[in-house]
């Protein structure tokens, strides 16, 4: 598995979108940090655009990667090698080496400007939300052999994830704003990753404060440290459903 | 060696193997014949496990290989059609596959010289010719050795010196007492390579029968003739 990694990592690094990702996220952070005086403003401007370029770059390139590497697949299944090893050495390689540029890029400015606490939650919320977003990419590709079609389910994925949901949880919130919704708002973010991570990066900033009821009772499901323990287990949930799906269509699948 | 018990497999409505059973044995070559898309491609890629069939079993040595990959350590596959990562070179395409394969310590790299790819080694894939594909293909299915070779069309596209080095090399491999299976539509080129005749149409099995066994039968000199014969009688 390793030796399959290890050429899958050359292949991406050869293309170096890989590179042009971590230089990208290395400008925004040190433009934000430039632009706002107090770090955890920017930290939390940082947090917002991150949430919507992460899983975007993720899904794309790694739909894209997938199914670029098809031809590849395809001599190693020749090979005595096992079909679920070529996947999650293709899914490894490619969620690693995205959560590394993002590391980089991101935590070498947020070093520079103050690490604390909630810095270290903003990098590792990107690393899962890379790996979860990743998954769904490769659901994404094994569901079509069409490419056009995958980076379209992939993108669509993508638009309501990022989009659409927050819309459909306000207008919800909002229609049935006489009855107590604590509960079910708490549901409704654990089915969405995204806001699963914006919401363990804002409870360790000290905007929490200003959420009222709603906020108080947030920060006591995921401001303690079972909370974050528990919204990192469902991140995980999040990766591993999509993943341990796709690996089954995967080795069931006729090249 | 490899005994394919009533092998179906069919993709959406269309049926492309029904109830296929054969069975090869050590040091037979075979040439798998039949019109276009009647499963000989799909039979392999059964073998292969890379298409999965629908029922049926393939055995190869008495085990099942349904489900089990450590068994394509002794199958040299060359595909119809070459396909290869793009913006890989040459070299990095067979040094990967060495890396894959580091198990094996006695490498077959004969046809790597003989067809020159040496000097070709710093070509992307991407830009290779059909025909230099298919000796990359040719080289890396002889490269480790197998026990078996599957030869899905290996000499179409190959210019004729190339096809003739193929040819000479599978039948030095046959002389090791290794078992080759050979698509073809090639009738002089099977007679030169092949001793058993095994013809699928429609997914069906035909007749699987020694050339000689072929020829006496249809009473024919040429092995063309014989076979044309055939199929007319049994329609």
């Amino acid at each position: 598995m390793k030796t399959i990694i290890k050429h899958v990592l050359y292949d991406i690094l050869r293309s170096r979108i890989v590179l042009a990702y971590t230089v990208f996220m290395l400008v925004l952070a040190f433009g934000l940090f430039n632009l706002e005086g107090d770090p955890a403003k920017s930290l939390l401007s940082l947090l917002n655009v991150v949430l919507l370029v992460v899983p975007l770059i993720s899904i794309v390139f790694a739909t894209t990667h997938f199914y670029n590497s098809y031809e590849f697949m395809e001599l190693l299944m020749a090979q005595p090698v096992n079909r679920k090893k070529i996947f999650l050495s293709e899914y490894l390689a490619v969620a690693l080496s995205l959560s590394a540029a993002y590391v980089v890029g991101i935590g070498v400015p947020v070093l520079l400007y103050g690490a604390n606490a909630t810095a270290l939650f903003l990098l590792a919320v990107g690393v899962g939300i890379t790996f979860v977003f990743v998954a769904l990419a490769f659901l994404a590709s094994v569901v079509t052999r069409d490419k056009a079609k995958g980076i379209g389910v992939a993108l669509l994925l993508w638009v309501y994830f990022a989009l659409i949901y927050d819309g459909i949880v306000i207008f919800i919130l909002y229609f049935f704003s006489e009855y107590p919704l604590e509960k079910a708002s708490l549901a409704m973010i654990a089915l969405n990753p995204i806001d699963l991570g914006r919401i363990v990066v804002m409870l360790n900033l000290d905007v929490s404060a200003l959420m009222g009821y709603t906020g108080a009772l947030y920060k006591s499901m995921f401001g303690s440290g079972t909370g974050v323990a528990i919204s990192f287990g469902i991140l995980l949930l999040w990766v591993l459903f999509p993943l341990l799906t796709s690996k089954r269509i995967f080795s069931k699948k006729d090249i | 060696m490899i005994e394919i018990k009533n092998l179906c497999k069919s993709y959406g409505k269309l049926k492309v193997l029904q109830d296929v059973s054969v069975k090869f044995e050590r040091g037979m070559v075979v040439s798998v014949i039949g019109p276009n898309g009647s499963g000989k491609t799909t039979m392999s890629k059964c073998i292969l496990g890379m298409a999965l069939p629908d029922s049926g079993d393939i055995l190869l040595n008495g085990k099942s290989v349904l489900k089990q990959h450590d068994y394509r350590s002794q199958i040299g596959y060359m595909p119809q059609i070459g396909r290869y990562p793009e913006n890989m070179k040459i070299r990095q395409v067979i040094s990967m596959m060495k890396d894959i394969r580091k198990e094996v310590k006695q490498l077959d790299e004969e046809l790597v010289g003989l067809y020159g790819l040496e000097q070709m080694y710093d070509k992307r894939m991407g830009t290779l010719s059909g025909g230099t594909k298919q000796k990359v293909s040719a080289a890396l299915a002889f490269m480790f050795n197998p026990g078996i070779l599957i030869l899905d069309e290996p000499t179409a596209g190959l210019d004729p010196i190339s096809a003739e080095i193929l040819k000479s090399k599978i039948l030095k491999e046959k002389k090791k007492g290794k078992l080759i299976l050979i698509t073809s539509h090639i009738m002089s080129e099977i007679e030169e390579v092949a001793d058993e005749v095994m013809c699928l149409v429609d997914g069906n099995l035909k007749f699987f029968e020694s050339i000689s066994a072929i020829k006496e039968h249809a009473n024919e000199e040429r092995l063309s003739k014989a076979i044309a014969k055939i199929m007319n009688e049994e329609d």
